[in-house]
Protein backbone atom coordinates (compact mmCIF):
# COMPACT_ATOMS: atom_id res chain seq x y z
CA UNK A 1 0.00 0.00 0.00
CA UNK A 2 2.43 2.37 0.81
CA UNK A 3 4.92 1.48 -2.19
CA UNK A 4 2.06 1.70 -3.93
CA UNK A 5 1.13 5.39 -2.31
CA UNK A 6 4.80 6.55 -2.97
CA UNK A 7 4.96 5.08 -6.75
CA UNK A 8 1.86 7.10 -7.40
CA UNK A 9 3.31 10.50 -5.86
CA UNK A 10 6.11 10.15 -7.62
CA UNK A 11 3.76 10.00 -10.87
CA UNK A 12 1.96 13.53 -10.14
CA UNK A 13 4.96 16.03 -10.74
CA UNK A 14 5.49 15.15 -14.21
CA UNK A 15 1.73 15.85 -14.76
CA UNK A 16 2.01 18.71 -13.18
CA UNK A 17 5.02 20.23 -15.26
CA UNK A 18 3.25 19.29 -17.99
CA UNK A 19 -0.26 21.26 -17.71
CA UNK A 20 1.96 24.14 -16.40
CA UNK A 21 3.86 24.11 -19.48
CA UNK A 22 1.34 23.80 -21.98
CA UNK A 23 -0.83 26.23 -20.08
CA UNK A 24 2.01 28.62 -19.37
CA UNK A 25 3.08 28.59 -23.42
CA UNK A 26 -0.53 29.44 -24.02
CA UNK A 27 -0.52 32.34 -21.54
CA UNK A 28 2.69 33.84 -22.79
CA UNK A 29 1.93 33.91 -26.45
CA UNK A 30 -1.59 35.36 -25.20
CA UNK A 31 -0.45 38.45 -23.06
CA UNK A 32 -2.41 41.51 -24.07
CA UNK A 33 -4.58 39.50 -26.01
CA UNK A 34 -6.96 37.96 -23.64
CA UNK A 35 -10.26 39.67 -26.04
CA UNK A 36 -9.00 37.73 -28.56
CA UNK A 37 -11.96 34.73 -28.06
CA UNK A 38 -14.40 37.52 -27.09
CA UNK A 39 -13.43 39.41 -30.55
CA UNK A 40 -13.72 36.08 -32.58
CA UNK A 41 -16.45 35.37 -31.04
CA UNK A 42 -18.40 38.76 -32.24
CA UNK A 43 -16.73 38.32 -35.30
CA UNK A 44 -18.37 35.16 -36.22
CA UNK A 45 -21.66 36.13 -34.51
CA UNK A 46 -21.85 38.84 -37.31
CA UNK A 47 -20.82 36.71 -39.97
CA UNK A 48 -23.85 34.13 -39.76
CA UNK A 49 -26.03 36.71 -38.65
CA UNK A 50 -25.47 37.58 -42.41
CA UNK A 51 -27.26 34.86 -43.46
CA UNK A 52 -29.22 33.45 -41.20
CA UNK A 53 -31.05 35.04 -37.77
CA UNK A 54 -29.86 33.51 -34.38
CA UNK A 55 -29.27 34.03 -31.02
CA UNK A 56 -26.77 35.56 -29.41
CA UNK A 57 -27.51 33.38 -26.12
CA UNK A 58 -27.22 30.30 -28.22
CA UNK A 59 -23.96 30.72 -29.35
CA UNK A 60 -21.13 28.44 -26.83
CA UNK A 61 -17.88 28.37 -27.91
CA UNK A 62 -15.61 25.73 -26.40
CA UNK A 63 -11.75 25.87 -26.04
CA UNK A 64 -9.67 23.32 -25.48
CA UNK A 65 -5.85 23.88 -25.33
CA UNK A 66 -3.33 21.88 -26.08
CA UNK A 67 0.03 20.74 -27.38
CA UNK A 68 0.43 20.74 -30.04
CA UNK A 69 -2.96 21.79 -31.30
CA UNK A 70 -6.10 23.49 -29.35
CA UNK A 71 -9.55 22.90 -30.39
CA UNK A 72 -11.70 25.85 -30.98
CA UNK A 73 -15.24 24.48 -30.86
CA UNK A 74 -18.05 26.91 -32.08
CA UNK A 75 -21.73 25.54 -31.11
CA UNK A 76 -24.68 27.98 -32.94
CA UNK A 77 -28.06 27.05 -32.65
CA UNK A 78 -29.74 27.76 -35.66
CA UNK A 79 -33.68 28.24 -35.50
CA UNK A 80 -36.14 26.80 -38.28
CA UNK A 81 -37.52 28.92 -40.34
CA UNK A 82 -40.82 29.70 -38.57
CA UNK A 83 -38.39 30.07 -35.67
CA UNK A 84 -36.31 32.91 -37.12
CA UNK A 85 -39.88 34.95 -38.41
CA UNK A 86 -41.10 34.75 -35.21
CA UNK A 87 -37.23 35.75 -33.90
CA UNK A 88 -37.07 38.29 -36.33
CA UNK A 89 -40.28 39.81 -35.86
CA UNK A 90 -39.71 39.94 -31.64
CA UNK A 91 -36.29 41.45 -32.16
CA UNK A 92 -35.96 43.16 -35.39
CA UNK A 93 -32.28 44.23 -34.38
CA UNK A 94 -31.01 40.75 -34.43
CA UNK A 95 -32.04 39.75 -37.68
CA UNK A 96 -29.76 38.95 -40.40
CA UNK A 97 -29.81 40.26 -44.02
CA UNK B 1 -32.76 27.83 -1.74
CA UNK B 2 -29.33 28.83 -2.98
CA UNK B 3 -26.74 29.45 -0.19
CA UNK B 4 -23.47 31.24 -1.24
CA UNK B 5 -20.41 30.26 0.55
CA UNK B 6 -17.84 32.01 0.57
CA UNK B 7 -13.99 30.46 1.26
CA UNK B 8 -11.80 33.25 2.61
CA UNK B 9 -8.84 33.49 5.20
CA UNK B 10 -7.21 36.85 5.07
CA UNK B 11 -3.56 34.92 4.75
CA UNK B 12 -2.29 33.50 1.44
CA UNK B 13 -1.19 29.91 0.42
CA UNK B 14 -4.05 28.44 3.65
CA UNK B 15 -5.45 26.31 1.33
CA UNK B 16 -8.53 28.46 0.37
CA UNK B 17 -8.37 27.39 -3.48
CA UNK B 18 -7.78 23.57 -2.27
CA UNK B 19 -10.15 24.00 0.08
CA UNK B 20 -12.88 25.22 -2.35
CA UNK B 21 -12.31 22.91 -4.93
CA UNK B 22 -12.64 19.68 -2.77
CA UNK B 23 -15.90 21.10 -1.29
CA UNK B 24 -17.83 21.82 -3.73
CA UNK B 25 -16.81 18.46 -5.58
CA UNK B 26 -17.63 16.92 -2.40
CA UNK B 27 -21.34 18.81 -2.33
CA UNK B 28 -21.93 18.05 -6.01
CA UNK B 29 -20.18 14.06 -5.46
CA UNK B 30 -23.15 14.64 -3.05
CA UNK B 31 -25.77 14.97 -5.55
CA UNK B 32 -26.16 19.13 -5.10
CA UNK B 33 -25.99 21.52 -8.13
CA UNK B 34 -22.40 23.20 -7.53
CA UNK B 35 -20.31 26.18 -8.81
CA UNK B 36 -17.09 27.02 -8.27
CA UNK B 37 -16.27 30.89 -8.53
CA UNK B 38 -12.92 32.39 -8.88
CA UNK B 39 -12.86 35.82 -7.48
CA UNK B 40 -8.78 36.08 -7.77
CA UNK B 41 -8.94 38.43 -10.90
CA UNK B 42 -5.74 38.85 -12.21
CA UNK B 43 -4.33 35.87 -10.48
CA UNK B 44 -7.06 32.81 -11.38
CA UNK B 45 -5.89 29.19 -10.02
CA UNK B 46 -8.78 27.44 -9.18
CA UNK B 47 -9.02 26.49 -12.80
CA UNK B 48 -5.95 24.79 -12.26
CA UNK B 49 -6.59 23.02 -9.18
CA UNK B 50 -10.06 21.95 -11.00
CA UNK B 51 -8.11 20.90 -14.03
CA UNK B 52 -10.03 23.04 -16.58
CA UNK B 53 -7.45 25.39 -17.24
CA UNK B 54 -7.16 24.32 -20.95
CA UNK B 55 -11.01 25.32 -21.00
CA UNK B 56 -11.48 28.64 -19.56
CA UNK B 57 -12.94 31.16 -22.67
CA UNK B 58 -14.77 33.26 -20.60
CA UNK B 59 -14.80 34.53 -17.09
CA UNK B 60 -16.18 36.41 -14.50
CA UNK B 61 -15.61 39.93 -15.42
CA UNK B 62 -16.83 39.01 -19.33
CA UNK B 63 -19.69 38.29 -17.70
CA UNK B 64 -19.81 41.19 -15.08
CA UNK B 65 -18.93 43.81 -18.29
CA UNK B 66 -22.10 41.85 -20.33
CA UNK B 67 -19.57 40.68 -22.99
CA UNK B 68 -20.69 37.22 -22.46
CA UNK B 69 -23.41 35.38 -20.85
CA UNK B 70 -23.27 33.17 -17.76
CA UNK B 71 -23.93 29.64 -19.75
CA UNK B 72 -21.06 30.83 -22.60
CA UNK B 73 -18.46 31.71 -19.34
CA UNK B 74 -19.51 28.97 -16.92
CA UNK B 75 -17.43 25.73 -17.28
CA UNK B 76 -19.28 22.12 -16.62
CA UNK B 77 -16.86 19.46 -14.98
CA UNK B 78 -16.36 16.53 -17.29
CA UNK B 79 -16.17 14.39 -14.08
CA UNK B 80 -19.45 15.12 -12.25
CA UNK B 81 -21.80 16.49 -14.63
CA UNK B 82 -23.34 18.77 -11.24
CA UNK B 83 -19.97 20.82 -10.77
CA UNK B 84 -19.20 24.04 -12.93
CA UNK B 85 -16.19 26.36 -12.79
CA UNK B 86 -16.60 30.63 -13.59
CA UNK B 87 -12.99 31.24 -13.87
CA UNK B 88 -11.54 34.54 -12.92
CA UNK B 89 -9.83 36.69 -15.08
CA UNK B 90 -6.04 36.39 -15.50
CA UNK B 91 -5.04 39.92 -17.07
CA UNK B 92 -7.54 42.57 -16.76
CA UNK B 93 -8.02 45.44 -14.43
CA UNK B 94 -8.90 44.44 -11.09
CA UNK B 95 -11.41 47.97 -11.15
CA UNK B 96 -13.45 46.36 -13.89
CA UNK B 97 -15.48 43.78 -11.07
CA UNK B 98 -17.94 46.07 -10.02
CA UNK B 99 -20.19 45.80 -6.52
CA UNK B 100 -23.17 45.74 -8.74
CA UNK B 101 -22.21 43.62 -11.75
CA UNK B 102 -21.05 40.67 -8.97
CA UNK B 103 -24.19 41.10 -7.42
CA UNK B 104 -26.04 40.87 -10.89
CA UNK B 105 -24.08 37.35 -11.53
CA UNK B 106 -24.50 36.15 -7.79
CA UNK B 107 -28.03 36.35 -8.47
CA UNK B 108 -28.42 34.49 -11.67
CA UNK B 109 -26.21 31.75 -10.48
CA UNK B 110 -28.52 31.81 -7.34
CA UNK B 111 -31.41 30.37 -9.30
CA UNK B 112 -29.01 27.76 -11.22
CA UNK B 113 -27.17 25.87 -8.59
CA UNK B 114 -27.88 24.79 -5.03
CA UNK B 115 -24.49 26.33 -4.11
CA UNK B 116 -22.48 28.77 -4.89
CA UNK B 117 -18.98 28.77 -3.72
CA UNK B 118 -16.74 31.57 -4.02
CA UNK B 119 -13.43 31.29 -3.33
CA UNK B 120 -11.40 34.69 -2.40
CA UNK B 121 -8.37 35.72 -3.09
CA UNK B 122 -5.95 36.60 0.28
CA UNK B 123 -5.79 39.90 1.50
CA UNK B 124 -8.64 42.27 3.01
CA UNK B 125 -8.80 44.18 -0.34
CA UNK B 126 -11.73 44.70 -2.78
CA UNK B 127 -11.18 41.20 -4.25
CA UNK B 128 -11.64 39.81 -0.82
CA UNK B 129 -14.49 42.02 0.33
CA UNK B 130 -16.46 41.80 -3.21
CA UNK B 131 -16.20 37.34 -2.60
CA UNK B 132 -17.93 37.64 0.89
CA UNK B 133 -20.32 40.27 0.05
CA UNK B 134 -22.97 38.12 -1.06
CA UNK B 135 -22.16 35.22 0.99
CA UNK B 136 -25.06 33.45 3.16
CA UNK B 137 -21.68 31.57 5.07
CA UNK B 138 -18.71 31.61 5.40
CA UNK B 139 -15.85 28.79 5.47
CA UNK B 140 -12.50 30.19 7.09
CA UNK B 141 -9.60 28.38 6.31
CA UNK B 142 -7.28 28.29 9.11
CA UNK B 143 -3.49 26.95 9.18
CA UNK B 144 -2.96 26.12 13.13
CA UNK B 145 -0.03 28.78 13.43
CA UNK B 146 -0.03 32.19 14.65
CA UNK B 147 -0.48 34.59 11.80
CA UNK B 148 -2.90 32.54 10.20
CA UNK B 149 -5.32 32.38 13.05
CA UNK B 150 -5.07 36.24 13.71
CA UNK B 151 -5.76 36.77 9.82
CA UNK B 152 -8.77 34.81 10.29
CA UNK B 153 -9.66 36.87 13.38
CA UNK B 154 -9.47 39.84 11.60
CA UNK B 155 -11.60 38.34 8.37
CA UNK B 156 -14.59 37.25 10.98
CA UNK B 157 -14.78 40.87 12.16
CA UNK B 158 -15.04 41.70 8.66
CA UNK B 159 -17.73 38.97 8.05
CA UNK B 160 -19.55 40.42 10.71
CA UNK B 161 -19.37 44.12 9.37
CA UNK B 162 -19.12 44.39 5.52
CA UNK B 163 -21.40 41.27 4.51
CA UNK B 164 -25.08 42.50 2.75
CA UNK B 165 -26.31 40.07 5.10
CA UNK B 166 -24.61 41.61 8.12
CA UNK B 167 -25.83 45.14 7.05
CA UNK B 168 -29.39 44.21 6.82
CA UNK B 169 -28.30 43.29 10.84
CA UNK B 170 -28.73 39.55 9.52
CA UNK B 171 -26.18 36.72 11.08
CA UNK B 172 -23.85 34.79 8.79
CA UNK B 173 -23.11 31.36 9.41
CA UNK B 174 -19.51 30.94 10.19
CA UNK B 175 -17.37 27.81 9.95
CA UNK B 176 -13.86 26.99 10.82
CA UNK B 177 -11.81 24.79 8.54
CA UNK B 178 -8.59 23.91 9.79
CA UNK B 179 -6.22 22.94 7.19
CA UNK B 180 -2.61 21.50 6.97
CA UNK B 181 -2.81 19.97 10.49
CA UNK B 182 -0.21 17.70 11.31
CA UNK B 183 -1.57 15.43 13.93
CA UNK B 184 1.94 14.54 15.47
CA UNK B 185 3.44 17.86 15.86
CA UNK B 186 -0.12 19.07 17.31
CA UNK B 187 0.77 16.41 19.83
CA UNK B 188 4.13 17.36 20.17
CA UNK B 189 3.13 20.68 21.04
CA UNK B 190 4.98 22.21 18.28
CA UNK B 191 1.74 23.50 16.51
CA UNK B 192 -1.28 24.77 18.01
CA UNK B 193 -3.93 22.46 18.73
CA UNK B 194 -7.43 22.20 17.56
CA UNK B 195 -9.06 23.73 20.88
CA UNK B 196 -6.13 26.31 20.79
CA UNK B 197 -7.46 27.57 17.59
CA UNK B 198 -11.33 27.07 17.99
CA UNK B 199 -10.89 28.83 21.81
CA UNK B 200 -9.47 31.69 20.19
CA UNK B 201 -11.40 32.12 17.40
CA UNK B 202 -14.66 31.00 19.05
CA UNK B 203 -16.60 29.52 15.91
CA UNK B 204 -17.94 26.59 15.24
CA UNK B 205 -15.63 23.63 13.51
CA UNK B 206 -16.68 22.42 9.73
CA UNK B 207 -13.58 20.02 9.84
CA UNK B 208 -9.96 19.35 9.90
CA UNK B 209 -7.80 18.57 6.82
CA UNK B 210 -4.55 16.64 7.96
CA UNK B 211 -1.49 18.16 6.20
CA UNK B 212 -1.35 15.70 3.31
CA UNK B 213 0.24 14.34 0.48
CA UNK B 214 -3.10 13.41 -1.42
CA UNK B 215 -3.52 17.02 -0.92
CA UNK B 216 -0.69 18.33 -3.63
CA UNK B 217 -1.29 15.49 -5.57
CA UNK B 218 -4.46 16.52 -6.29
CA UNK B 219 -3.52 19.92 -7.41
CA UNK B 220 -0.64 18.20 -9.59
CA UNK B 221 -3.21 16.32 -11.63
CA UNK B 222 -5.85 19.17 -11.13
CA UNK B 223 -8.76 16.50 -9.77
CA UNK B 224 -10.00 17.63 -6.55
CA UNK B 225 -8.96 15.02 -3.62
CA UNK B 226 -12.39 13.75 -3.37
CA UNK B 227 -12.76 12.95 -7.21
CA UNK B 228 -9.39 11.64 -7.11
CA UNK B 229 -8.53 10.12 -3.92
CA UNK B 230 -12.23 10.08 -2.01
CA UNK B 231 -10.70 7.33 0.17
CA UNK B 232 -7.93 8.99 1.73
CA UNK B 233 -8.13 10.92 5.27
CA UNK B 234 -8.42 14.57 3.42
CA UNK B 235 -11.46 13.43 0.96
CA UNK B 236 -13.24 11.87 4.30
CA UNK B 237 -12.75 14.87 6.19
CA UNK B 238 -13.82 16.78 3.18
CA UNK B 239 -16.85 14.49 2.76
CA UNK B 240 -18.02 15.57 6.25
CA UNK B 241 -17.47 18.90 6.23
CA UNK B 242 -20.22 19.04 2.83
CA UNK B 243 -22.09 17.27 4.98
CA UNK B 244 -22.19 19.27 7.91
CA UNK B 245 -22.60 22.38 5.65
CA UNK B 246 -25.88 21.06 4.36
CA UNK B 247 -26.89 21.02 8.21
CA UNK B 248 -26.00 17.10 9.70
CA UNK B 249 -24.47 16.82 12.72
CA UNK B 250 -21.22 14.50 12.92
CA UNK B 251 -18.59 14.47 15.58
CA UNK B 252 -15.42 15.58 14.12
CA UNK B 253 -12.57 13.40 13.97
CA UNK B 254 -8.96 15.04 14.86
CA UNK B 255 -6.62 13.08 12.64
CA UNK B 256 -4.91 10.70 14.52
CA UNK B 257 -1.83 9.77 13.46
CA UNK B 258 -2.35 6.60 11.28
CA UNK B 259 1.05 6.52 9.83
CA UNK B 260 2.33 3.62 7.92
CA UNK B 261 5.76 2.71 7.30
CA UNK B 262 7.22 5.89 5.06
CA UNK B 263 5.16 7.72 7.76
CA UNK B 264 6.78 6.53 10.67
CA UNK B 265 9.98 6.20 8.64
CA UNK B 266 9.76 10.30 8.03
CA UNK B 267 8.71 10.41 11.55
CA UNK B 268 11.35 9.08 13.48
CA UNK B 269 13.80 11.20 11.23
CA UNK B 270 12.21 14.55 11.80
CA UNK B 271 12.46 13.33 15.52
CA UNK B 272 16.33 12.45 15.28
Amino acid sequence: MNLLGLFRRRNSAPVARERLQVLLAHERAFVGKSDLLAVLQEEIIAVIARHVTIERERVQIKLDRGDPISILEIDVEVPSAAAAAALREARPAMAGG
Amino acid sequence: MATVLVVTSGKGGVGKTTSTAALGAALAQQGQHVVVVDFDVGLRNLDLVMGAERRVVFDLINVVQGDAKLPQALIRDKRIDTLSLLPASQTRDKEALTAEGVARVIGELREKFDWVICDSPAGIERGAMLAMRHADAAVVVTNPEVSSVRDSDRIIGMLDAKTAKAEKGERIDKHLLLTRYDPARAARGEMLNTEDVLEILSIPLLGIIPESEDVLRASNLGTPVTIGSPNSVPAKAYFEAARRLRGETLVVTVPAERRGLMGRLFGRRAVA
